[in-house]
């Protein structure tokens, strides 16, 4: 118990200290705003007096300046305060088991909040435009980029209904039922009109992604129910845009018109189809310019990242729907670009979208809270409470309405529980509560904007907090462990093939011969303009065994050097698969192959943290070396650092279940990470794909310890030896250690 | 509806029953096949074959052969046929149908065992019930048949990789000279588990017929 306590007092400490911070900044703020005038005076009274005569004010040494900083200052504090508190859920898992973290910011932005009020001053309010252009594309792009394609196009069907249908039947309901209930004399609410009403519908209607992910990121629920709301959550933007500007514009008109409702319908197609072009258009180019970006390794995640926000920016332009161009500019642009950029590029993409959408997904629901002390409210019981009833009834209809007809045409139907996680799992968030800041200053904005406060508060802490437990009571089914295998692998693609051959001798173009129709134009015209080199060519099951074989070797190495050999738990080896007596087929490994690996492995059994620390500078350095250096070398040289950088991203500790019976990696999309497409050597994958099994087949140390890899992992056992035996030991077992003069060039690169 | 229908109405029910498709799907399927057949009784493999969208489909092979396998009929007989008759085209579609979702566990879990059965019927070329190192590396190299020119070490290497994934599964500990056999059945299912056939391994039959573009409800 006395870590927990510790950590908790840390924790508290910490916690009061950064809202000493907070508190300290802003009382600071006000006071220098108010002495800023006279201290700017006086400074300049000295300085001129300082030019015309002696001095007669002493030169400041140290000087006090706050305003020159302000914005930078209170910016960083805010993230600092958005981070520390993320790090204190995670220090105290007790909390966080119960209550989602989405609640706990909030609940953190009412604390700071209420403090800053305290102080009297004005505490900040969650600025649409700080909204819609800093915080919220982050997280859309980190969601877009990783969007799974294969459950996303497999239910796009079922995702545009949700989102469609479900959001315009959301917004009529609520905006019908909300007028009737302005229409009773008790409410005192005569003063609000239908088309404000149906303004409010739209804009409390639409299930918010930001919600949704961060409370279904942490129950862990099967990838179907997921992506269904997770992608009804992104689609339904178009649909939230072209309502929220109709109603808005005809909020002023007061009434519509036929002709506005056609224009409404044909805005609707031009908002989402208008907002998916631009995302593709910024997509390919993207992709084309990534086919060139190997003369600069280090900008690579900039184009990543620009593009997607250009066109972000570019469909807001038009009143496009910002989200959908997201999603699909990064939904387009990944497979080209993960096959023309780096392994540390792809990393550092990587890694900047998790750290920006985690950033930004704090600061909003800290905002919310702040945001929601900040006021000003009109609390009108009525419609509040009517507000977030008719929320639920409508969803839940929606739900039911919807899926019975879905199912219909769905081969995998959707059951009662899938539809109440559905329904349950309609989060709003900080998109509805902007768009409501966005409205018209008058006095039905504090009414509406304290009703769908109280929605967001009502679906984020009541449905995030019941929805871990329901889904326990419920036995929703869980994520599955993707642990991929090649055997997976391997029918997966043999069922495409295998369904689409049915599909045409039955003669009806279904679902996988559209699939496979794309996938031959894409391979056909797309990969070979957008992919750089030979990589255009490199077929799916290729890469991806390329991938798993590195990344099982990586994982060797980091479980052999970080001293925890996996349990054993399988003896089988590559000798007892093939049969005997058969002739081990004749490889020719190309030399520079093998002692690339030989080299991979070596180096890898040094100490790591030596590594480490030489990391970032040795490889930039490199990369400005390039044209100094034999091109030969310098490619054996990337390549391991390739995989270097592969392993040392991978934090050492993230070794849970021991790669042994099947080969797994991180439950992610698949990509083409292997692999320059600089070489020359033409056989590049293949003869790699070969060494390792090559590697496999040299088992002629005795191999006390076997694990699969059994044979790798015999020579990859350091811990007791010292690393220069290792080295000479690895050597020695692997094939015939090639001429002398190899190992000169290992030591001029080693560190 | 052409002048040459010679639909054996009576045999229908017949049919509902042995391959669980609705009379509708039958029609359409019987419509599909005397355009195969050219109005002939029979399917020879050359019919097959001429269809135009299988060129491209590098499994074209094995798909074919498994209609004339004998082991996808559910008759316990092995070997194959020269020629297929409606009845057994029937029965091999009726590998790819949905399960119902009103079906209970067991029952999906026959028609788990059997769709995968036919995966198995497809990759055992000898009809010996295990999977040999070489008809897997065949199947491999199918696969990576149409990528261009592909080395078939690689495709070796990865059923290699393949194989020894099984084996570790199945069998985690053998001695170091024993030698793994093949995948059997057991193993198949096993290391299939991750996939579900039984909503995968599934295409659309159509109620109404596509020819006549009637907008009708799609089957599930």
């Amino acid at each position: 118990m006395a870590p927990i306590q510790r950590s908790s007092t840390l924790r508290l400490t910490g916690l009061l200290c950064l809202l000493f911070l907070v508190f300290f900044s802003h009382g600071f703020a006000s006071h220098d705003a108010v002495s800023e005038k006279s201290s700017e005076t006086i400074q300049e009274d000295s300085r001129s007096q300082a030019n015309s005569t002696a001095h007669k004010k002493t030169f400041p040494v140290l000087s006090f300046n706050y305003e020159h900083v302000r914005t930078p200052f209170e910016i960083s504090l805010w993230i600092l305060l958005a981070l520390f508190m993320k790090l204190g859920f995670h220090i105290i898992p007790t909390v966080s088991h119960i209550v989602p973290e989405s609640c706990l910011l909030i609940f953190v932005g009412l604390l700071v909040g209420g403090i800053i009020k305290a102080t009297g001053e004005q505490p900040p309010v969650l600025d649409s435009n700080l909204f819609f252009l800093y915080l919220l594309p982050p997280i859309i792009l980190d969601a877009g980029y990783f969007l799974p394609m294969r459950p996303f196009t497999e239910n796009i069907g079922t995702i545009l209904m949700f989102a469609v249908m479900g959001t315009l039947w959301n917004v009529f309901f609520i905006g019908g039922m909300m007028y009737a209930v302005c229409q009773i004399d008790a409410a005192k609410l005569a003063h609000v009109d239908l088309l404000s009403c149906l303004l409010f519908g739209s804009i409390i209607s639409a299930v918010d992604p930001v919600s949704v992910l961060a409370v279904f990121e942490e129950i862990h629920i099967n990838e179907l129910l997921h992506i269904l709301v997770f992608g009804e959550s992104l689609l339904n933007d178009a649909v939230t845009v072209v309502l929220y500007h109709l109603f808005k514009e005809f909020a002023h008109e007061q009434a519509i018109t036929v002709t506005g409702a056609v224009l409404g319908v044909i805005s609707f197609f031009v908002v989402s189809l208008g907002g998916v072009m631009v995302g593709v258009i910024y997509g390919i180019v993207g992709a084309f310019t990534s086919r060139f970006t190997s003369y600069s390794r280090v900008i690579e995640p900039l184009f990543v990242f620009l593009y997607s926000y250009m066109a972000y920016l570019s469909a807001e332009i038009f009143h496009l729907s910002g989200i959908m161009s997201l999603i699909a500019c990064g939904v387009i642009m990944r497979p080209y670009v993960e096959a023309n950029i780096s392994h540390k590029s792809y990393t550092t993409v990587k890694y900047f979208l998790k750290m920006w959408s985690s950033v930004s997904d704090t600061l909003i629901f800290i905002f919310l809270g702040v945001s929601t002390v900040a006021g000003p409210h009109t609390w009108n019981w009525i419609f509040v409470i009517f507000t977030v009833i008719f929320c639920l009834v409508s969803r839940v209809l929606g739900v039911i309405g919807l899926t019975a007809f879905i199912n219909k045409f769905r081969i995998v139907k959707l059951t009662k529980k899938d539809q109440f996680i559905i329904a349950y799992g309609g989060l709003r968030g900080a998109i509805a509560f902007s768009l409501g800041f966005l409205l018209n200053n008058n006095e039905i904005k504090n009414l509406f904007l304290t009703a769908i406060i109280t929605v967001i508060f009502f679906t984020v802490f009541v449905q995030g907090m019941t929805i871990r437990p329901l889904v326990e009571l419920l036995a929703v089914k869980k994520k599955k462990e993707s642990k991929e295998s090649i055997n997976e692998e391997i029918h997966t693609q043999f069922l495409d093939h295998l369904l689409t051959g049915i599909e045409d001798i039955c003669g009806h173009y279904g679902h996988h011969h559209w699939k496979d129709k794309l996938n031959r134009f894409n391979k056909t015209y797309v990969k070979r303009w957008l992919i750089a080199g030979e990589r255009s060519t490199e077929p799916q099951l290729i890469s991806f065994y390329n991938k798993m074989e590195l990344k099982q070797a990586m994982m060797m190495v980091e479980s052999g050097s970080a001293a925890k050999l996996p349990t054993i738990v399988s003896t089988v080896s590559i000798r007892n698969v093939q049969a005997k007596g058969s002739p081990k087929p004749s490889r020719a490994i190309s030399k520079s192959r093998e002692e690339e690996i030989r080299r991979v492995l070596r180096a890898n059994l040094q100490n790591t943290r030596q590594r480490l620390r030489s990391y970032s500078r040795y490889e930039l350095l490199n990369d400005a070396l390039e044209d100094d250096i034999s091109e030969a070398r310098f490619r054996k040289q990337k390549e391991m650092e390739r995989r270097m950088s592969h392993y040392l991203t991978v934090p050492a500790n993230r070794q849970e279940t021991p790669p042994v019976r099947k080969v797994f990696f991180q439950p992610e999309h698949k990509v083409y990470t292997y692999d320059d497409s600089e070489s020359p050597r033409g056989r590049a994958s293949p003869s790699c794909a070969d060494d390792v099994s090559e590697l496999k087949e040299t088992p002629e140390k005795p191999d006390q310890s076997s694990t699969p890899r059994a044979n790798r992992d015999a020579e990859l056992k350091p811990k007791e030896q010292d690393d220069q035996g290792d080295q000479l030991k690895v050597s020695r077992c692997l094939s015939d250690p090639g001429p002398n003069p190899e190992d000169d060039e290992d030591s001029t690169f080693l560190p | 509806m052409g002048a040459s229908q010679t639909r054996p109405e009576h045999n229908y029910d017949d049919l509902t029953d042995k391959s669980g498709f609705s009379q509708e799907q039958i029609k359409n399927l019987y419509q599909r096949f005397q355009q195969l057949s050219g109005n002939h009784e029979k399917i020879s493999r050359d019919d097959l074959e001429r269809i135009p969208a299988l060129n491209n489909n590098p499994i074209r092979k094995q798909i074919i052969t498994a209609f004339f396998d004998k082991r996808n009929q559910h008759q316990n007989d092995v070997g194959s046929l020269d020629e297929i008759g409606f009845e057994q085209f029937l029965m091999v579609m009726s590998h790819f149908r949905p399960v119902n979702s009103t079906a209970t566990e067991e029952e999906k879990v026959t028609v788990r065992k059997q769709k995968l059965r036919f995966l198995f019927n497809m990759h055992d070329t000898d009809n010996d019930g295990i999977i040999t190192l070489d008809e897997y590396r065949t199947v491999v190299e199918e696969l990576l048949s149409q990528s261009g020119a592909i080395e078939t070490e690689v495709a070796r290497s990865i059923a290699d990789a393949a194989m020894l994934e099984v084996a570790s599964t199945n069998v985690p500990h053998m001695a170091p000279d024993d030698f793994y056999e093949g995948i059997t059945f057991e193993h198949f299912e096993q290391i299939l588990k991750g996939i579900e056939m039984e909503s995968r391994m599934s295409i659309r039959f159509l109620d109404m017929n596509t020819a006549t573009m009637r907008c009708g409800k799609l089957s599930s």
